[in-house]
C-alpha cells in the first residue's frame, strides 16, 4: 500500500485483479451476484423529491458480507439510493418512495417498522466527519447509551472493541476523555466508523467516506473497509473509481437516476457490458 | 484629487466614523456611571457643619440677623428677578445672584430641613469642632451643641457649648448612644424574630379554626386543641411582651439636652439617635469610617422616613430574587416553545405567523403586560387559587393580590420572546450533519434533540437569558401593577414555613428610584439617594449579566471548534 502515484492510475489493473483473486472466490470472472446470499433487496424503487424523479425503477440485490460500491457522476442518485437503505430520506420534506426495499426479507418501508431500530441495524457514515462535541469515549458510547446501556464495564468494553475495529485504539487510548473535536479529519472519520460499529449493525453505509480526507487517511479508511467486510455488509458510495476498484467486490454504475449496470468489480472495470459504463470508467464523461 | 480618492478608497474615513461612534458610546456610558457615582456616593460623606451669620435684607428697616448651622449641599446662580419675586429687595442692577442650599436639619424645630441662602449675605462662617450631628430614626438629622446628658431625668454630664475643649457631655453621650443602638437592635430582633413567630403561629391557628368551621368539622375536641395551643402561644407572648417592655424602659432612660441654632434648647431622647458625630473635629480616617458605616447601612438596612433615609436592602433583595425567579420561569418556557417551533412544527404559513407574532410581542409596551398580569394572573388565576386552597383566609386574598410570583410570571411573559428568538437562532445553527449522525445511530428525534442539539444550543439559550435578565431587571411599569410596593421591610425569604413566600409583595430598586425621586415629601433629602439607587441597580444588572455571560463563555468554549 505504499506504492507511488501510479497506483491510482486507471491503467494499472493489477491491483483489483489481486483483490478479486483473494476475496471474490478466486476466479477472475468471479461469482455472479445471484450466487451469493442477498442482504438487501431493492425492487422497482422510485424516489421523488417533490416533482423531481430522482431514482427510476431500481432493481438490485446487495450480497451479504461483501463490499458493494455505487459509482456514477454527480447527481446520478447514488447517495439518494444509499440513504433509502436506512430511511434517511424520511428527513427530507416532500420526499416520496415507491417500490420496496427488504432487509433480510423484511420490508423496511412497512408501517410497522421502527425507524430508529432500522437505523441501528443499518449504520451510516457520512461524507464529512461528524463527531459529536463530546469526548472520544462518549462519541463511541453514544449509540449504546441511547439503547439504555449505562453499565461502565459494558461501555468500556464496547468502546475499546469498536475503536480497535476502527483501527483508532492505539492512537487515542490515552486520551479517551478528551474532546473528539481535537482529532484530525482522518481520525474523526475513523471515530465515526467506530461509533457506528459500536451499535453492531448488520449493514454499513459509507457515503463518500474518504472524499474530505488526505491520501494517507484515505488509504487507512480503505484498509479498514477491507478488514470490516468479513463481518458487515458494506455499501460505499464513491466518486473515485480507483477507490471503487480497490475496495469493492461488486460495483453498481448509476446514471441519471437509473441503475445502468451491476456486476462484479472485475467485470465492471475490465469488461463492462454497457457502453455508458465503459465511457464513464474510461473518463469520457462524468 | 487622487490623494483624496485614495483616502476614501482606503477606508480611512469609515474607520474614523466607526471609532468615533464607539468612543461616543463609551464616553456616554462611562459619563453616566460617573455622574451617578459622584452624586450618589458623595452623599454618604460626613460633611463639615457650618456655623454662620445670615443677614438677609428686608423691605424696610434693619436686616434680620440669624444664626445658621448646617451642611452646605450645593449652590447655583439665580436671576435677580427670581430673588425679587421671592420677596427679597434687590439693590443695584446685578443680574445674577449666587445662592446656596444648606441642610439645616432639625425638622421638628424648623419645619423643613433644607433652606436656600444668598451667598452675599452669609457672613462670619466658622466650623467649630464641638458642633454635633445626629442621625435620628425620625425627623431627620439634628445639628447643634451638646449641653447636658441626663440619665432618668438627672444630669450626669454638662458642657458649655462656647468652650470647645469641654467634651465631657459629648463623651458621656457617645457611650449612651452606643448602648441605645445595641438595645435598639435587641428590640428589633425580638420583634421580628420571636414575636413575629408568635404572630405567625396565632394567625395559622386562626386559619386552622376557620378551616374547620368551613368544612363543618369544628368538633369541640378540635376547637379545644386549637384553643389550648393558642393559650400556649399567648402565654409565650406575654413573656416576650414583658421582655420587650423592659427593653423599652431601658432604652428610654437617657436624654440629651441640645442647643440648636439661635440658642434654641431642646431635649432629645438618646433612643432616637442612630448615629452621632462631630464632623468638624474628625480627621480624614474617622470620616472614612463613618462613610463606610453609612454606605454599609445604605446597602444592608431597611429604609426609614418614607424611604428618604436608611438603607435599601429589601429593594436589592426583592430585585435579585424576582429576576432569578423570572429566569427560572422563562427559560423552560422559551426553550420548549423554540424547540417546538424549530424542530417539530411543520414549517409553513402558520409557523411564520407565530414567529412574527413572537417578535411583535417583544415590542408590546411593558405596561400592557402589567395590565394583563393583573387581570389574568391575579384577578383570575390568583382568585381561583384562593378559592381552591386558601379558602379559610378569605375574604383576605392570599394569591389573589399582587405578589412576587405574579410579578415574576408577568416579567417572564414579557421576556419570553427574547428567549424564543435567540434559542431558535441557536437551534438553526446546529449543523444538519450532527443531527443525521445521531439519527443514523438509532437515536429518535427526541433523543437527538435532548442529547446533541440542546447542549450545543445552550450558549444561544444563555444569550437569550442574558437579554431577558437585562430587560427584566430594569423594568418598572408592569411591576407597579403586579407586586411592587413602596415599603415592605419583611423579606420574601424568612424562617417561617414555607420559608419562601411567593405571595408576598416586595420592594424593587427600579420602583424605589421612582418612588424616592418623584413621590417623596422631602425632595432635597431624597435626591442623592436616587443617584445611589440608580447606580446600584445598574451594578446589580451588570453583575447578574456578568454571571450569565461567564456561564455562556464556558459553554462556548466547550463547543468552540465546532464552527462547521
Amino acid at each position: 500500500m505504499t506504492e507511488s502515484n501510479t497506483e491510482y492510475a486507471p491503467a494499472n489493473r493489477s491491483k483489483f485483479k489481486k483483490i478479486d483473486m483473494s476475496k471474490v472466490g478466486g476466479s477472475d470472472h468471479g461469482q455472479s451476484v445471484e450466487d451469493l446470499p442477498s442482504c438487501l433487496q431493492v425492487s422497482n424503487l422510485n424516489l421523488y423529491y417533490g416533482a423531481a424523479h430522482s431514482l427510476t425503477d431500481i432493481n438490485l440485490s446487495i450480497p451479504s458480507q461483501r463490499v458493494t460500491a455505487f459509482i456514477g457522476p454527480s447527481g446520478c442518485g447514488k447517495s439518494s439510493l444509499l440513504r433509502c437503505f436506512n430511511r434517511m430520506n424520511d428527513l427530507v420534506e416532500n420526499c416520496s418512495i415507491k417500490g420496496s426495499i427488504t432487509l433480510d426479507g423484511e420490508d423496511i418501508y412497512h408501517r410497522s417498522v421502527d425507524v430508529a431500530d432500522l437505523r441501528r441495524r443499518v449504520g451510516m457514515v457520512f461524507q464529512k466527519p461528524n463527531p459529536f462535541p463530546k469526548s472520544i469515549y462518549e462519541n463511541v458510547a453514544y449509540g449504546l447509551r441511547i439503547q439504555g446501556v449505562n453499565k461502565k464495564r459494558v461501555l468500556d468494553e464496547s468502546v475499546e472493541k469498536s475503536l480497535k475495529a476502527a483501527a483508532l485504539w492505539e492512537e487515542v487510548k490515552d486520551r479517551l476523555h478528551e474532546s473528539a473535536l481535537g482529532l484530525s479529519g482522518g481520525q474523526q472519520q475513523r471515530l465515526v466508523i467506530a461509533r457506528t460499529v459500536a451499535v453492531e449493525p448488520e449493514v454499513l453505509l459509507l457515503d463518500e467516506p474518504a472524499s474530505a480526507l488526505d491520501p494517507i487517511s484515505t488509504l487507512k479508511i480503505e484498509e479498514l473497509i477491507n478488514e470490516l467486510k468479513d463481518r458487515y455488509t458494506i455499501i460505499i458510495v464513491t466518486h473515485n473509481m480507483q477507490q471503487a476498484a480497490r475496495v469493492s467486490d461488486f460495483t453498481a454504475f448509476m446514471y441519471m437516476g437509473k441503475l445502468i449496470e451491476f456486476d462484479t468489480a472485475d467485470n465492471i472495470f475490465t469488461n463492462p457490458a454497457q457502453k455508458q459504463t465503459e465511457d464513464y470508467i474510461t473518463g469520457r464523461y462524468g | 484629487m487622487t490623494a483624496f480618492k485614495k483616502f476614501f478608497a482606503g477606508g480611512t474615513p469609515w474607520i474614523w466614523i466607526n471609532a468615533g461612534a464607539v468612543a461616543i458610546s463609551i464616553i456616554m456610558t462611562v459619563g453616566l456611571l460617573l455622574l451617578l457615582a459622584y452624586n450618589g456616593l458623595g452623599h454618604f460623606w460626613p460633611k463639615d457643619l457650618m456655623l454662620a451669620q445670615y443677614s438677609q435684607p428686608v423691605e424696610s428697616g434693619d436686616p434680620l440677623v440669624r444664626e445658621i448651622i448646617g451642611e452646605r449641599v450645593g449652590n447655583e446662580q439665580v436671576t435677580a428677578e427670581r430673588i425679587i419675586s421671592s420677596g427679597i429687595p434687590v439693590t443695584g442692577d446685578r443680574l445674577m445672584y449666587e445662592r446656596e442650599l444648606v441642610k439645616i436639619g432639625n425638622r421638628d424645630l424648623n419645619g423643613n430641613d433644607f433652606t436656600w441662602l444668598l451667598t452675599d449675605y452669609l457672613d462670619n462662617i466658622r466650623f467649630p469642632e464641638n458642633l454635633t450631628a445626629f442621625e435620628r430614626w425620625e425627623w431627620g438629622n439634628f445639628y447643634g451643641y451638646v449641653r447636658e446628658v441626663r440619665e432618668a431625668g438627672t444630669a450626669v454630664a454638662v458642657s458649655d457649648p462656647a468652650n470647645i475643649a469641654d467634651t465631657a457631655a459629648w463623651e458621656a453621650l457617645t457611650e449612651r448612644v452606643a448602648r441605645a443602638v445595641s438595645l435598639h437592635e435587641e428590640i428589633a430582633a425580638l420583634e421580628k424574630g420571636a414575636i413575629g413567630e408568635v404572630n405567625y403561629a396565632l394567625e395559622r391557628l386562626r386559619l386552622q379554626q376557620r378551616g374547620l368551621e368551613l368544612r363543618n368539622t369544628d368538633t369541640p375536641e378540635a376547637l379545644a386543641a386549637i384553643e389550648a395551643e393558642r393559650a400556649d402561644w399567648d402565654s409565650r407572648y406575654a413573656v416576650l411582651q414583658e421582655q420587650l417592655q423592659e427593653l423599652y424602659e431601658q432604652i428610654e432612660r437617657d436624654t440629651v439636652v441640645m442647643v440648636a441654632m439661635n440658642g434654641q434648647e431642646t431635649e432629645i431622647e438618646v433612643s432616637e439617635i442612630v448615629r452621632a458625630y462631630q464632623p468638624n473635629g474628625m480627621h480624614i480616617g474617622n470620616k472614612l469610617v463613618v462613610y463606610v458605616q453609612k454606605l454599609w447601612e445604605f446597602l444592608s438596612d431597611d429604609p426609614r422616613e418614607a424611604n428618604t433615609e436608611g438603607g435599601i436592602f429589601p429593594a436589592i433583595f426583592g430585585t435579585v430574587i424576582m429576576v432569578l425567579l423570572m429566569s427560572v420561569l422563562v427559560t423552560p418556557f422559551g426553550v420548549i416553545a423554540a424547540v417546538y417551533l424549530r424542530e417539530y412544527a411543520r414549517q409553513g404559513v402558520i409557523t411564520r405567523i407565530i414567529r412574527i407574532a413572537v417578535n411583535n410581542l417583544a415590542g408590546v409596551p411593558s405596561i400592557v403586560y402589567g395590565v394583563f398580569g393583573l387581570g389574568f394572573f391575579i384577578y383570575f388565576i390568583g382568585a381561583e387559587v384562593d378559592q381552591a386552597f386558601y379558602q379559610e383566609a378569605l375574604p383576605a386574598p392570599t394569591f389573589g393580590t399582587p405578589g412576587m410570583l405574579w410579578a415574576a410570571l408577568t416579567l417572564a411573559l414579557l421576556t419570553v420572546p427574547v428567549v424564543i428568538v435567540s434559542t431558535e437562532e441557536g437551534l438553526s445553527r446546529i449543523p444538519r450533519s450532527l443531527r443525521e449522525g445521531s439519527l443514523a445511530l438509532g437515536a429518535t428525534k427526541f433523543e437527538t434533540i435532548w442529547r446533541v442539539v440542546l447542549p450545543m444550543a445552550s450558549p444561544a439559550i444563555m444569550t437569550g437569558m442574558i437579554l431577558a435578565v437585562a430587560r427584566a431587571a430594569g423594568e418598572v411599569a408592569p411591576l407597579m401593577l403586579v407586586g411592587v410596593v413602596k415599603l415592605a421591610p419583611a423579606l420574601p425569604l424568612d424562617g417561617n414555613y414555607p420559608y419562601f413566600h411567593l405571595d408576598q409583595k416586595f420592594m424593587h430598586l427600579g420602583f424605589h428610584i421612582y418612588d424616592v425621586g418623584f413621590q417623596s415629601p422631602n425632595v432635597e433629602a431624597a435626591r442623592p439617594l436616587v443617584f445611589a439607587t440608580a447606580l446600584l441597580l445598574v451594578m446589580i444588572t451588570a453583575v447578574l449579566n456578568q454571571v450569565a455571560v461567564s456561564i455562556r463563555n464556558r459553554l462556548r468554549e466547550k463547543y468552540k471548534s465546532l464552527d462547521m
